[in-house]
């Protein structure tokens, strides 16, 4: 291995160097400086003569005279089952002070992209025990559902009540003890939160006892910005590691996707690279699918990789490019709300511009439940129904309002309150989600439940609740 | 290059100068424009882009992690081209064509690795072939020699390449036989010396050559009411499908892909989800050809590079994709080709054109943008073939603006190509009303030449009909905005009913419910008699205002809210017909 002390410009996070032998794209590199501190690094372009690397602790205290090494191989993540119960820093160290890892093998960080042939459908529902998530936008194993937010919202909390909840329900019923803890993992990848965030993350990862089936990386805000760009990678890799050859069911929370797009901003900027909208490189659409797209599961292996990646959109704006891109790669998304938080709702969901897209194949018969879909779709329109009358209502008053208007203002009142506000410590189950949403849409008259087949009417429909409510409105 | 012809001799070496990404310079390589290479040690595929001097500039195909400068470089001395022969329906292919199954074999991972090659067909299986001329016949070029059956559904054509006779000229065929033969034996010898067989290979880039474009005239019936009923697309048309993420663009191409009433489908997956495509390999098997019966898979042919696969291959996979199609479309078929979504191909344009460092037009996309847009939506169109059938190609592209803002360079440069514009609307898919295609800004520029075929097949009234039901929607939106201001109630007895009739349009007719078995595909005559249906309300519900009924006791009525269940009625002639006596003589009784 040579090494060269040739280093002829520094540039933000990029240093140059000129070699006298072939570097490959992509290759690692290690650059020791005067003080003896040992940087790692990246070739970002390789030309003859000379090669830019990307440097993941920053430039700061490389001079000329630091010396490069090229160690010949791309980035490796060493992945092993001990990994469950560590916490690692964003390059993949241990920094719990737990001894040494012993790697069963060590797996390019890149990762292939899944031929789309050898994929499985993804179609296994995930009870999470958020109504608003398991009732309007089921979740599956698979999936990749990011959960859009804004600055000082509460999605952490959500994602956490997701990662402790998270079960399948046919599971549970014979080998309880058998599938606990040993089928079911949780990898949680930090980029750029701070110190405060991660501990209430550690903090319920320990009080729950969930540590032990989890792997933790570390990119905290006050660490190298451009470490972020391996973070979710190293996370992916061990996730597919454990998924498809240790048949896990891995949850994956990466958070926070925007500081991710931030780290590749700024090396974009610092290669002078032509910018697309608002600064983003032209490629951040590709690089955020290589990511978002190694969820999934495969043909013939047991386990699965699912997502949930948290994003907060600057100035709470889903046209930015970064909510935007992702919208465009993953399979729906949940949309926290500042209005809703502020009314002290728990979870903070609004379900109206939230999807997911694998639900319809997710959800009905031997599934969840046959009338799933049909009650789901009418809910989703007497809330929107309701939305819609409530700016009407400012203006004329609800006297204005015909009786059935009426109701759906009830509803929409009562679907706040009741179904989406549950508390981030309450966990139903899927049954006790659809019967709260039949007592709702019981409030409406039973010739305005177009959505919903005549079947499930004559099985679900509360009469009773009904009369009383003609009963009140009379009066 | 094709890869079937894997001994191809290799005309220069060159070697890799700088890795940059997918994009790859190469020195002393002796190549012409858009010839395909073999790059690096592993043979990763790429194309030439750009020459200057002595410096190759090439797109690979494959991830170049660990490709470094020194690494030859292999010229092939040809371009990008796809292996055009039976094999090609029920298959599934990435961006050059490489079939994903047979991928996977060869891999023997679920991974994509890199520096495999593999042909876009079978070379070795063999089909039994049936001449349809003799010895002795006269051929021209295109002309057809022979069938195949490559499916249940579909009759594969063996025809005479274009390029082996000049036009006009013909020559006798000297030898031909039926039996079983693989795709690279000679079935039919002609005079001049040309010997054809079942495989051609075609440039990707280059549109196949045609005697005429047509007026087209005939509709490609989809089974979808808002497309066939107010915006209906013809066989061999043009079609754009824009809308922010969340909206339906898949879904609406999924269901054209399974309903629409042409012969083969060539679905393009460009860089988009990997379930997505995996959702279509397992579900198109299963499904029925709505024609047929047989299964959806016999007449498709899949094309997947999906978003994380590499971006050059996302370039090219439309190329690909309109190539396979314009092959059929020589056979006299008509052709329908879904491209999802021709957003991420404008981006990987944009990606690469940006690692060249070329000068950036609108939005950082190059400034050849509209003009590639405008290339290969014109491949598409009804023409006359050069064997004189006639066969079809539409073209159906789906666009992802950016934050669903559609003034963006892409869209408004397909928009000015495309002659139907379905648009897609975030506020009534949130509102969970699918298709959400906005019936106040999604127009078709075929209506006029496709009211013939409608009122030949369907009804005469089908082109009032249909315009008795825009000038409700019209009606109806400017009425909302005072009801925004005002409320329902203030509004005027007669527009409160208007409200009424509108809200049966969107509800019943407009809305269509693509995961019920039945309602996912209505044929052209339910279209009309749900419509019938409304305006049988209408009629009767504005006699009966006339007559002094009272407008809540018009509303209130039993028998109209079974309109909306039209839709998921396998024997809706009947119960429309109940229907409507129901509906009638309801509000009869009123007055």
């Amino acid at each position: 291995m040579k090494e060269y002390q040739t280093i002829t410009e520094i540039s933000g996070p990029l240093v140059y160097a000129e070699v006298d032998e072939a570097i490959g794209y992509d290759e690692i590199v290690e650059i020791e400086t005067a003080q003896g501190e040992t940087l790692r690094g990246q070739v970002l372009e390789s030309s003859e003569g000379v090669v830019a690397i990307q440097v993941f602790e920053g430039t700061s205290g490389i001079d000329q005279n630091a010396s490069v090494r090229f160690l010949g191989e791309t980035m490796k993540m060493p992945v092993t089952e001990d990994l469950l119960g560590r916490v690692l820093d964003g390059s993949g160290r241990p920094i719990d002070g737990g001894p040494e890892i012993v790697p069963e093998e060590r797996q390019d960080i890149v990762g292939a992209a899944i031929n789309p042939y050898s994929r499985e459908y993804p179609e296994e529902f995930i009870e999470t025990g958020v109504s608003a998530i398991d009732g309007m936008n089921t979740l599956v194993r698979g999936q990749k559902l990011p959960i859009f937010s804004s600055s000082g919202q509460p999605h952490s909390e959500l994602a956490m009540q997701i990662a402790r909840q998270a079960s399948v329900p046919e599971e549970e019923g014979d080998d309880e003890e058998d599938e606990e803890g040993s089928e079911f993992a949780v990898i949680f990848g930090a980029m750029g939160i701070t110190q405060e965030e991660a501990n209430e993350f550690m903090e319920d990862f320990e009080r729950t006892g969930a540590l032990e089936r989890s792997v933790v990386f570390m990119n905290l805000a006050d660490d190298p910005a451009v470490e972020r760009t391996v973070t979710p990678r190293m996370v992916l890799t061990t996730a597919e590691y454990l998924a498809f050859e240790k048949d896990y069911h891995v949850l994956v929370i990466l958070t926070d996707m925007t500081n991710y797009c931030e780290a590749l901003r700024e090396i974009g900027a610092a290669r002078e690279e032509v910018p697309g909208r608002r600064g983003y490189p032209g490629y951040m659409y590709t690089d955020l699918a290589q990511l978002y797209e190694r969820a999934g599961r495969i043909e013939g292996r047991e386990g699965s990789v699912t997502q949930i990646p948290i994003l907060t959109m600057p100035g709470d704006d889903d046209t930015h490019p970064i909510p935007d891109l992702t919208g465009y790669i993953t399979e729906g998304q949940i949309y926290v709300d500042p209005d809703l938080n502020s009314q002290g709702l728990q979870p903070p969901v609004n379900v109206l511009p939230s999807l997911s897209r694998l639900m319809d194949d997710g959800i009905g018969e031997g599934l969840t439940r046959a009338d799933h879909a049909d009650l789901k779709d009418q809910m989703f329109a007497a809330y929107a129904e309701g939305e819609d009358l409530r700016d009407l209502v400012n203006i004329v008053g609800r006297e204005a309002l015909s009786d059935l208007d009426n109701k759906y203002l009830d509803f929409a009142d009562r679907f706040e309150a009741e179904f989406i506000d549950q508390g981030f410590d309450t966990n139903r189950d899927i049954e006790e989600t659809l019967d709260l949403g039949w007592e709702l849409v019981s409030m409406l008259p039973k010739d305005a439940l177009n959505r919903i087949d005549e079947e499930f009417i004559e099985e679900y429909y509360h009469e009773d609740d009904s009369e009383q409510q003609v009963v009140e409105s009379a009066d | 290059m094709s890869k079937a012809e894997s001994t191809e001799t290799t005309v220069e070496d060159g070697v890799i100068q700088s890795v940059s990404g997918p994009v790859v310079s190469a020195r002393d390589l002796d190549a012409r424009m858009n010839d395909v290479v073999y790059v690096g040690d592993e043979g990763l595929m790429g194309e030439v882009i750009e020459i200057e001097g002595n410096i190759t500039t090439v797109q690979v195909y494959e991830e170049t992690s660990g490709v470094g400068p020194g690494e030859p470089v292999e010229n092939t001395g040809e371009p990008l081209s796809v292996d055009l022969g039976p094999g090609m329906l029920d298959a599934i292919y990435d961006g050059v064509q490489r079939p994903l199954d047979v991928l996977e074999g060869k891999m023997e991972s679920p991974y994509l690795d890199r520096g495999v090659d593999a042909p876009g067909i079978d070379l070795e299986k063999e089909w039994e072939f049936e001449p349809t001329v003799e010895v002795g016949d006269e051929v021209g070029r295109g002309d057809v020699v022979g069938v195949v059956e490559e499916t249940v559904t579909i009759d594969h054509k063996v025809m005479v390449p274009p390029d082996a006779l000049e036009e006009g000229e013909t020559t006798e065929v000297t030898a031909i036989e039926a039996g079983s033969f693989d795709v690279t034996e000679t079935v039919a010898e002609l005079a001049n010396g040309t010997d054809v067989s079942m495989h051609q290979e075609w440039p990707v880039r280059e549109a196949r050559p045609t005697v005429e474009k047509r007026t087209p005239r005939q509709p490609l019936v989809s089974g979808q009411r808002i497309l066939d009923g107010l915006f209906p697309i013809a066989k061999g048309g043009t079609a754009a499908i824009p809308g922010p993420f969340g909206s339906g663009k898949t879904v609406t191409q999924h269901q054209l892909a399974k309903y629409a009433d042409a012969d083969i489908i060539v679905y393009v997956g460009c860089g988009e989800r990997g379930n997505e495509m995996t959702e279509v390999i397992e579900d198109f098997p299963e499904l029925e050809d709505p024609a047929n019966g047989n299964p959806l898979m016999a007449r498709t042919s899949l094309i997947a590079n999906t978003s994380n696969m590499p971006v050059a291959a996302r370039e090219s996979c439309i190329y690909t994709g309109i190539t396979i199609a314009e092959y059929y479309r020589d056979m006299g078929y008509d052709v329908a080709l879904m491209a999802d979504s021709t957003s991420r191909w404008a981006e990987a344009m944009r990606e690469i054109s940006s690692r060249l460092e070329e000068m950036p037009g609108e939005e950082g996309y190059p400034a050849y943008l509209a003009a590639r847009l405008a290339q290969f939506y014109e491949r598409a169109g009804y023409f006359e073939n050069v064997n004189g059938t006639e066969g079809s190609v539409s073209a159906i592209g789906a666009v992802s603006p950016p934050g669903g803002d559609f003034s963006e360079p892409v869209t408004q440069n397909t928009l000015r190509i495309v002659k139907t514009f379905w648009a897609l609307d975030a506020d009534l898919a949130e509102r969970r009303h699918f298709p959400s295609i906005n019936w106040n800004e999604s127009y078709s520029l075929y209506k006029d030449q496709l009211d013939p075929w409608f009122e030949e097949h369907v009804e005469e009234d089908w082109a009032e009909k249909r315009q008795w039901a825009v000038d409700i929607l019209d009606e109806e939106t400017e009425l909302q905005e005072i009801v925004q201001l005002v409320g329902k109630d203030a509004l005027p007895d007669d527009q409160q009913l208007t409200l009424e009739v509108a809200r049966y349009l969107r509800e019943a007719y407009l809305q269509q419910n693509a995961f019920h078995p039945v309602d996912t595909f209505c044929p052209p005559e339910k279209t009309y008699l749900m419509l019938t249906t409304i305006e049988t309300f209408h009629d009767e519900a504005f006699d009966a205002l006339e007559a002094g009924v009272p407008v809540e006791d018009i509303v209130d009525t039993e028998a109209a809210p079974r309109i909306n269940r039209i839709g998921v009625q396998e024997d809706y002639e009947e119960y429309i017909e109940d229907l409507k006596s129901a509906i009638a003589d309801e509000l009869r009784s009123l007055y």
